[in-house]
């Protein structure tokens, strides 16, 4: 990545008349004691942000070793009275691949639409404006005020079929629940991405389209979108990345439990779906010293399996930006 | 490091006989004359008579400049004197932007750029002397006029507060920021708002700025890429007569591809054809008699 | 591949009309969702606003005991209690928060600045990674860490025992802490920040830039004079994102910052920092259980009420904001 002034070179000192010409740099005599220091504060918290990444990195990686055995990623939890006798977390662990499904599922498509609503046909301008702000408040709203607003969804009575209900009463915790509220969290991050892929396709592809007979709709479906897959998987990472590390959200509709807690009389899959459970992070947050578990090293555990999977996502996002970069792009 | 020699400034003691060049310039045939005799430029030259003095400032001592692999300037020599305004003229691609950016070292912005042979400010190389305190001594105008997004004062104090070794008051910059306006001809027309946002001022305007920019700096040396290039015949006009007036202040280098505007405004001319320098002469041998073959080829019009 | 669909074929299944008017139906279906959001979420509060009138937002008594005996009202059925002053956890929310955006925006432009000018090649290759990765971090593994590291080493090594013997009979100094919660807060957000300051910084003119070296400016002073002036309302947006990320940053906090309703008082000294608080968004966390009785209901909606409102007044400043500094440029 080159910058866009010169390739920096570290001051040189005042060339001596006589001495061989050298080719004075930048530094010496122009930079005032304050531009040093300047530079000098933005080398020192560059590596400090380096450092601290390694520090959590280091740490989670020496403390997850020490204490992830394979058996906890298949092991239920369970009740026990030392920690090495409480089991595992795999319905952490599958939990948190469950509202990572359900999210997505909602959340992309969702986007995808949301995008090409935008970019192709956003009338009327208004509606296109408020629509754009909508998505971006979404995105400022803080996770734990959706969840509150998610427990007053779905405990209404009318969508009482997505959660446990006794005697009327419905409960209001599933993964229906949480997965619909963490769909939102998702979405102002599809939303974005599509739209910087569509924005970026020249005019003169669609028009060149129009000009054949096709629609709108079936450009943007054989010609656009497939040119944004690119986009559309970033933003399905970013999206999930979200999901998977969210809290908030899995603490008030899913319920402080360890285990799935399936609904009777109903048929699987949705006996489970229908009831309360746990995610990685959730199960992070029980299993710390602060939670109600208090088994640290159950908790660096899992915190370690999730930090994967998230850096996994992320080096996903990378692959795709590098393969993206090498296709080309349109000429303008 | 020692302080680079002081601006030597002659003193003229008989003004010079003033025969400005009031009327406009007729339009000239472009360049389908005759190849030999007559001069196909018809345009009254702006020019206050000859130049009166020329002191040497820069010595460019051949010179090249490669990016990679591309030799984009091929040994070049050219004086550059305070007193004349030189032109470095030719067709697209020809090296006549990068000479002049390497002037200033701006080329080492580019990192594949190389520069062989020696270029002297005051016989000083200009490797020696700090690539910003160089930059002070020799200022560029650009091509496209590039105001800050700042007023039109702050424009000016902006060059003058960061060459200063404290801060100083508005007040204080005052005279000097009228001053560099006054020179640049922009006062005038600026002077009731100067808090006025400059990106609003018109193109010509916004170039007048950049050229008072250029002289708040109190340079030695004022290079100037296609300043009119991006603007309309009236800014031009404003211009040129300014480039003239400035020359007695400041060795004026102007890179131009508008052969009528060299003829007008330069005292010596450089003609450049693929990174070589063809011909180098005074501007009316240049364009009514001139050496070369290609130079004859180029100024009237067989190629651009 | 399918066969080629033509205008007829295509015709009154997926016109563009009827297609227009599905995404059209979805998007205005979201833009209900968020009204109906706002909607809910004040009106669930109400009830809380309306028994405490602007006292909600003093001071008055301690927090705790009120969020208790709120919760408590619920089961004896005797009346509902709804007193509810929340001074101290706005304090709490104002000082970390703050704080954190103060100390972030500072390190992430010096960062920013860093990557796209003056780092070398090798250093933003690293750099760059670097902070893609602590931007996506899970908070509660920030909690996690800040719970088993940090905490202990404010509690064990920073705090000595005659500043906890000082304060004995009001307030117990563990560890869990104002410091500890700024330091992660301001870990968390800082990244955020870089993005779009990096991204603001690439987008201005380059020949702003040029100009300015090429008058003779020393290239710190262009990037800075030019480059971040320039790229300040990028500045201000990425601001407003970490300010309302940091508002509703709730399971981090409340790991870390201590579970007691305590306003830490500057006046205090020194020692301040190293007391317990806790935010508005943690505490409707921790007290999330009793979610199904009334009056705490109202509270707990009534303090996202105030987290909405927070985050909007943020976004609305730094629109104002952007837009006063239209006035030179055409950024």
């Amino acid at each position: 990545m080159e910058s866009s002034l010169a390739t920096p070179q570290p001051p040189a000192s005042p060339p001596v008349a006589g001495k061989k010409p050298t080719g004075a740099t930048e530094g010496s005599d122009t930079w005032r004691l304050s531009d040093r220091i300047g530079l000098a504060i933005c080398w020192f918290l560059g590596l400090l942000f380096c450092a601290i990444a390694l520090a959590i990195v280091i740490y989670l990686l020496v403390q997850g070793i020490t204490y992830l055995k394979p058996s906890m990623l298949v092991t239920p939890a369970a009740a026990g009275f030392s920690e090495g006798e409480t089991g595992g977390f795999s319905d952490a662990l599958i939990g948190t691949m469950i509202v990572a499904t359900m999210g997505m599922a909602l959340a992309l498509p969702a986007g995808i639409a949301i995008a090409v609503w935008l970019v192709e046909y956003g009338r009327p301008s208004a509606l296109a404006r408020i629509t754009e702000s909508t998505i971006e408040s979404i995105a400022g709203i803080p996770s734990i005020v959706l969840a509150l607003f998610g427990t007053v969804i779905f405990q209404s009575t009318a969508l009482g079929f997505l959660s446990r209900t006794t005697e009327g009463v419905v409960f209001g915790r599933s993964f229906f629940a949480a997965s619909a509220m963490l769909s939102l969290v998702a979405l102002p991050l599809v939303v974005a991405s599509v739209r910087e892929g569509l924005n970026s396709i020249p005019r003169h592809v669609r028009e060149a389209s129009y000009a054949v007979g096709k629609t709108k709709a079936a450009t943007t479906r054989r010609i656009l979108l497939p040119t944004c897959r690119p986009q559309v998987a970033t933003g399905a990472m970013l999206g999930l990345g979200r999901i998977v590390g969210d809290t908030a959200i899995i603490v008030v509709l899913l319920g402080a439990t360890q285990n799935f807690s399936p609904v009777e009389e109903v048929p699987f899959p949705l006996n489970y779906l229908r009831g309360a459970g746990t995610t990685l992070t959730n199960f992070v947050y029980e299993a710390s010293p602060t939670g109600n578990l208090n088994q640290p090293q159950k908790a660096y555990a899992a915190a370690f399996v999730l930090l994967l999977i998230v850096l996994a996502l992320n080096a996903a996002v990378d692959v795709v930006h590098r393969r993206s970069r090498k296709v080309g792009t349109w000429s303008q | 490091m020692s302080t680079p020699p002081p601006i030597r400034r002659l003193s003229l003691e008989d003004p010079p006989a003033a025969s400005e060049a009031t009327a406009p310039p007729r339009p000239s045939s472009n360049g389908h004359g005759p190849s030999t005799g007559g001069s196909p430029f018809t345009a009254t030259r702006r020019s206050i008579g000859a130049p009166q003095f020329s002191i040497r400032r820069m010595e460019i001592d051949d010179v090249s400049v490669h990016y990679g692999e591309k030799e984009a300037v091929k040994h070049v020599s050219l004086p550059v004197r305070q007193g004349e305004v030189l032109a470095l003229i030719g067709p697209s691609g020809c090296g006549k932007t990068t000479l002049l950016r390497s002037l200033n070292r701006l080329t080492e912005l580019t990192s594949t750029a190389r520069l062989s042979g020696s270029i002297r400010l005051d016989d000083v190389d200009i490797t020696l002397i700090e690539p910003t305190l160089l930059r002070r001594r020799v200022t560029m105008v650009f091509q496209q006029p590039n105001p800050f997004p700042m007023s039109v004062f702050d424009n000016i104090a902006y060059v003058l507060r960061e060459q200063g070794s404290r801060r100083q008051k508005k007040k204080t910059l005052e005279p000097a920021v009228h001053s560099a306006l006054s020179r640049a001809g922009l006062f005038e027309e600026v002077k009731d708002n100067l808090d006025h946002p400059a990106l609003k001022l018109s193109g010509g305007q916004q170039q007048r700025l950049c050229i008072a920019r250029a002289l708040a700096a109190q340079p030695e040396v004022l290079l100037l890429d296609e300043p009119c290039s991006a603007l309309d015949p009236q800014s031009t006009q404003v211009i040129e007569d300014l480039i003239v007036k400035l020359r007695d202040d400041v060795a004026v280098v102007i890179v131009t591809h508008n052969l009528q505007q060299a003829y007008r405004v330069a005292d010596h001319v450089g003609f450049m054809y693929l990174g070589d320098l063809v011909e180098y002469n005074s501007a009316s041998a240049l364009f009514n008699k001139p050496r070369e073959q290609r130079t004859r080829e180029y100024v009237t019009g067989a190629f651009g | 591949m399918d066969e080629d669909l033509t205008l007829e074929e295509y015709g009154p299944k997926w016109s563009d009309q009827r297609v227009e008017r599905m995404l059209g139906a979805l998007v205005l279906f979201v833009v209900g969702l968020l009204l109906a959001l706002i909607v809910t979420v004040f009106v669930h509060a109400w009830p809380s606003f309306d028994h405490n009138g602007l006292a909600w937002f003093s001071s008055g008594g301690s927090v705790d005991d009120q969020l208790e005996a709120i919760a408590l009202s619920a089961q004896a059925g005797a009346g509902y209690v709804w007193t509810f002053h929340a001074w101290p956890l706005i304090w709490a929310t104002l000082l970390i928060v703050g704080t954190s955006v103060l100390l972030a925006l500072a390190s992430a432009l010096f960062v920013a600045v860093f990557i796209v000018e003056f780092a070398p090649e090798w250093m933003s290759n690293i750099l760059q990674p670097v902070v893609r990765f602590l931007a996506s971090v899970p908070s509660v593994i920030y909690g996690l860490i800040g719970v088993v590291v940090l905490v202990p080493f404010i509690g064990n090594h920073l705090i000595t025992e005659s500043q906890k013997a000082s304060v004995a009979g009001v307030i117990s100094l563990t560890g869990y802490s104002l410091l500890a919660a700024i330091t992660v807060l301001t870990v968390m957000i800082a990244p955020l920040m870089v993005s779009i300051f990096s991204d603001g910084l690439r987008s201005v003119k380059p020949g702003w830039l040029e100009g300015s070296l090429a008058l003779g400016v020393n290239r710190w002073r262009t990037t800075w004079k030019i480059g971040v002036r320039t790229a300040r309302p990028a500045i201000v947006a990425g601001t407003v994102l970490a300010t309302a990320r940091g508002i509703g940053e709730a399971v981090m906090l409340a790991m870390i910052s201590g579970s007691v309703g305590w306003s830490p008082n500057p006046a205090d000294g020194l020692i301040f920092i190293y007391e317990p608080t806790r935010p508005l968004a943690p505490t409707i966390v921790k007290n999330i259980d009793q979610l199904s009785s009334k009056p705490m209901n109202a509270t707990l909606f009534s303090i996202a009420a105030v987290l909405l409102l927070s985050a909007a007044t943020a976004s609305a400043c730094g629109f104002i904001a952007r837009r006063a500094m239209r006035k030179y440029g055409t950024p």
